[in-house]
């Protein structure tokens, strides 16, 4: 455990809560102090962020920036930060999409400015939370908290049938989060049972051996919270709704990291603490993702709205993210966490690329488009790079994932590769196709002549995107770097506690020491 | 046979003396009040809270029977006592524009509140059948009462001749109960029923079980469990709304602070046989509260079924009769009273002259109107679906922990997915206030200073306890003492 003198954590979590509570303090009326100020405070955010990367030990599966303060006492529960390989990269996805967001909402959002970006700054406190937490009360404070403000994202801001997307977002996450939370309960009876010790430190609860049908209830507790989060098939059929009717930020800010959370629940919880479980249930996963890739991908194909094309192939991509994780070897994890991250990237640009149409033709049908590339070219180059990077053309980042990911399925069973990899080949149809219809041919639609090019503020919310895609495509390394000590750690624990059945009550033994001591 | 002077500990029922005291006072100041003025009969009734408040504080971690065993004084009911003066107080704050507004503004209001207090604190340090009954009878006249207290208007009258109809057949049974308690074991004792079933044991008693039956069917009525819960919506719906807002978390308290000291205490030899009768109760009882709250289109009603489903949840955590079970229950009651009395502050808040806005429309846009409002309301409906960070989340946690801890994993499901199906109407008034364009016609509401105190230590309240609940829970940790044989 690696502590820093200086809560930075607490720190990143809660500056943009304190930006929620000076913009509803500011006048509503002067809106450029309202932006300005949320700028500022989502981008302080992002800049604190950044010294974790800077100040991250590779060397090391252990958590760092640690704090650990008592919270409720007589429950044992902790008030517990801490970040490691996996979560590093999605807090700073988190940070630095979330600055963008704000930023691409300036003229996006008319009505009830205020409140609107108090809502984004409260969002963000929430999904960092998430992603540090390492205390299981705590990440599900955060976890269930933060579906408050994304509620709100939608069925205020949305789109025509806001409200029963935001009313649908609600209860599915909370239909899974409250199944998560009897999971939670019971595993820290169960640690009680065996350890004698009340606690929801994570850190400790891995230690935990349980017996195998623990393990499988338990997992499918948790797992049903992350899996209708991923979303995975068959509990995707919430995210349509939401990412169609969300606004272009909200969107943004569902696809690039609230699904995350579904993902980084799984490396984070269920792997670690039920393995043997996972083991077990790896292959019916990797079958739920592999239809998942291929289901969304051919639903994607038949979209006619662009909203919804992109807002389905993110079925498609994490779905290659859960094939990824379930393959247990360092090119699959690893491969699954940088996905996330790209997944994040350029399907944040693709919705905020979309919106940025709408705005100005007020329809996302494509039909009503063709020809864009003469009008306004700029545009147009964004949208290719972008969906070329969620194809997966080498150099650039979508590649270096998939590729990974690939890699780590046909490791484990080449059947999973065969099948995932026509997700890849699905995606350039659909994607290609889409360009096609929308950029290319001709300029059939009058109304498309008179289209203005990206504007500076749209050129510098697209820009630091188109960079990283690019960053990430040719050198991989800086980001996989961080993160290999980390999996290497969870699959050895993965492997190992997965082979000790203990079947018949709960021991405490069976973890190897040469482990034990990274969790210290 | 030796008559025995029963010693008299006036002490140890001390704050409730004081609310008593307080009673009669105001029933004199009355006297001394003009017409339209009995807003001064609040304060002095708010001394009287203030004063029994800090009188069992300062009794705190005391421990005693008194009255020959009759009454005890212990952190169970002083920690209850808390509970009904937290709800008194709000509720007084709540009605002093509401009486006006609603022409019904008559000192002996007050005087009632203070005595339906007076019974639930007798209530809930009562260790003998017959006391708990009395207090409970004391209780339930002062509501019958206040339930009818706007004479002219029919629902009202309605809600009261309903409530004293059912409530004075549940008294009997809960009465018969006692009855035949005392018929299987020669006592109405809670400590003498423990220690002759300590020895006898329960074979061959069938009475014993009887009485048990009997006893839950008074309680059912009086907490508003399925299938007694027919009163409660009705008798929510008419009554005045800050009564309304008493009776939903005075009365339930009160009920359940009788209910678990006899039945945790007294009859755990017969646990095994009401356990899984309260289990059951439990999943019909929230089930059938959530499900009927989604069909309505009147708050004060929402309100009541919401409070039927609440009573639910309370019930898992009696069904596992244990030490957290009892702790988070009295959680639960706090996180409870302060979420529901904000609930009804703001329909208090936003009642007009001789008009109230109970209709769900009557919020629509309510979020643009008056924002902290409607922010107030936010935070009691997230609370009350449980969702943190709000005292209601960490209720919830505590007590679905309790069921887990007790075995109960499959009652922990129900419940939770329960509080799913909760969430559907409570975000639906959310849905309303920010979602919805305002009805033209909505005036705004005249200020309402202390309606504003209540709502903002309401919701103060809300959200401390669910971020800081640690000391409320040591608190509510050291009360089960008064149960459980440490």
């Amino acid at each position: 455990m690696i502590q820093l003198g200086f809560p930075l954590l607490s720190v990143i979590v809660y500056l943009p809560l304190v930006g929620a509570a000076v913009v509803l303090a500011l006048d509503g009326r002067n809106l450029a102090a309202v932006k300005a100020t949320a700028f500022l405070f989502s981008s302080l955010t992002f800049l604190a962020s950044l010294p974790l990367y800077f100040f991250f030990r590779v060397d090391t599966a252990a958590m760092q920036f640690v704090e650990k303060v008592p919270w409720i006492e007589s429950l044992g529960i902790n008030y517990q930060m801490g970040i490691d390989g996996i979560s590093l990269w999605l807090v700073l996805l988190t940070t630095f999409l979330s600055t963008i967001a704000i930023l691409s909402s300036w003229s996006a959002i008319t009505t009830r400015v205020k409140g609107y970006y108090a809502v984004m700054l409260v969002l963000e406190t929430g999904m960092i939370g998430v992603f540090v937490a390492t205390d299981l009360f705590l990440f599900y404070v955060f976890w269930e908290a933060m579906l408050i403000p994304m509620y709100f994202l939608i069925g205020i801001w949305g789109g025509p049938s806001r409200i029963y997307a935001a009313v649908k977002f609600f209860l599915y996450t909370m239909a899974g989060g409250v199944l998560m939370l009897v999971g939670i309960l019971a595993l820290y009876f169960f640690n009680h049972a065996v350890t004698g010790l009340y606690t929801f430190d994570l850190l400790e609860l891995r230690k935990l051996n349980l017996d195998f049908w623990a393990q499988l209830w338990l997992f499918l507790a948790f797992s049903v919270a992350f899996a209708i989060k991923v979303p995975m098939f068959p509990f995707h059929t919430w995210l349509p709704d939401a990412h169609v009717e969300a606004p272009t930020a909200g969107s943004v800010i569902l696809a690039g990291v609230l699904l995350k959370m579904g993902t980084y629940g799984f490396v984070r919880f269920s792997l670690p603490l039920f393995p043997a479980a996972a083991r077990e249930l790896a292959s019916i996963i990797a079958a739920l993702a592999i239809i998942g890739i291929i289901y969304g991908a051919l639903v994607s194909l038949i979209q006619e709205d662009v909203k919804k094309l992109v807002a389905y192939s993110s079925v498609s991509h994490l779905g290659f993210v859960m094939l990824g994780l379930f393959a247990f070897n360092s090119q699959g994890v690893q491969g699954g966490i940088l996905q996330m991250i790209n997944h994040g990237l350029s399907t944040g640009a693709l919705f905020l690329i979309v919106g940025m149409l709408y705005e100005r033709r007020h329809t996302r049908m494509i039909a009503d488009f063709g020809g864009l590339w003469k009008v306004i070219p700029l545009f147009s180059i964004t949208l290719l790079v972008v969906s070329l990077a969620s194809i997966g053309l080498p150099g650039l980042n979508g590649f270096v994932g998939e590729f990974l990911i690939l890699v780590g399925a046909f490791r484990h069973d080449w059947l999973w590769a065969a099948f995932g990899a026509t997700g890849v080949i699905l995606s350039a149809v659909y994607m290609l196709w889409m360009l096609q219809r929308m950029i290319f041919e001709e300029l059939k639609n009058q109304q498309n002549q008179v289209l203005l090019d990206l504007s500076a503020r749209e050129v510098l919310v697209l820009a630091p995107i188109i960079v990283l895609i690019f960053l990430i495509g040719v050198y991989p390394w800086p980001f996989l770097k961080p993160m290999e000590a980390s999996t290497q750690a969870l699959l050895a624990e993965v492997k190992s506690k997965g082979q000790v059945l203990v079947l018949d009550g709960m021991q405490a033994e069976g973890i190897p020491m040469a482990r034990q001591d990274l969790y210290r | 046979m030796d008559f025995v002077v029963p010693t008299v500990d006036l002490g140890s029922i001390a704050p409730a003396l004081l609310v008593l005291a307080t009673a009669l006072l105001v029933l004199v100041g009355e006297l001394f009040t003009a017409p339209g003025r009995k807003g001064a009969l609040a304060v002095l009734a708010l001394l009287g809270v203030a004063g029994a408040m800090a009188k069992s504080f300062l009794l705190w971690g005391q421990s005693q029977a008194a009255f020959s065993g009759m009454v005890a004084l212990d952190n169970y009911g002083l920690f209850f006592g808390l509970i009904f003066l937290i709800a008194l107080g709000m509720t007084v704050l709540l009605s002093v524009r509401y009486l006006g507004q609603m022409d019904m503004d008559h000192g002996e209001y007050y005087v009632l509140l203070l005595l339906a207090v007076f019974g639930m604190m007798l209530m809930a340090s009562g260790t003998d059948l017959i006391v708990i009954f009395l207090g409970l009878e004391i209780l339930s006249l002062a509501l019958y009462v206040l339930a009818g207290f706007a004479r002219t208007d029919l629902g009202a009258q309605e809600a009261a001749l309903k409530y004293f109809l059912l409530g004075a057949f549940s008294s009997g049974f809960l009465l018969y109960g006692a009855a035949l308690t005392y018929a299987a074991t020669g006592t109405t004792n809670l400590a003498r029923i423990v220690s002759f079933l300590a020895q006898a044991g329960v074979a061959g008693n069938p009475l014993l079980w009887i009485a048990v039956g009997l006893l839950i069917v008074g309680f059912g009525f009086k907490v508003a469990t399925v299938p007694f819960q027919m009163w409660v919506p009705d008798v929510y719906q008419g009554a005045p709304t800050p009564v309304t807002a008493f009776m939903s978390v005075g009365a339930k308290a009160a009920g359940f602070a009788g209910f678990l000291r006899v039945f945790l205490y007294a009859f755990p030899a017969l646990s095994v046989d009401w356990t899984w009768l309260l289990a059951a109760l439990a999943v019909l009882t929230m089930t059938l509260g959530n499900v009927v709250a989604i069909a309505q289109g009147d708050i004060k009603r929402m309100l009541a079924y919401s409070s039927i489903a609440h009573a639910g949840y309370l019930l898992v955590a009696m069904a596992s009769n244990s030490q957290a079970g009892v702790s988070a229950v009295l959680f639960y009651m706090v996180a409870y009273a302060f979420t529901n009395l904000g609930a009804f502050a703001v329909v208090v808040y936003l009642a007009r002259q001789g008009q109230e806005a109970l209709e769900l429309s009557d919020y629509a846009g309510l979020g643009s109107r008056a924002p902290l409002v409607a922010l107030a309301m936010t935070i009691f409906m997230v609370s009350l679906a449980g969702v943190p960070p709000t005292a209601g989340f960490v209720a919830k946690f505590y007590l679905f922990g309790a069921a887990v801890e007790a075995g109960l994993v499959w009652l922990a499901v129900v419940s939770v997915l329960n509080s799913v199906i909760s969430a559907y109407y409570y975000l639906r008034l959310i849905v309303i206030m920010y979602m919805r364009e305002p009805v033209p016609e909505a005036a705004p509401a005249s200020t309402a200073p202390l309606v504003s105190v209540s709502l903002a230590i309401a919701a103060t309240a809300t959200l401390l306890l669910g971020l800081f609940p640690s000391a409320l829970l040591a608190l509510a940790q050291s009360t089960v003492g008064a149960i459980f044989k440490i």
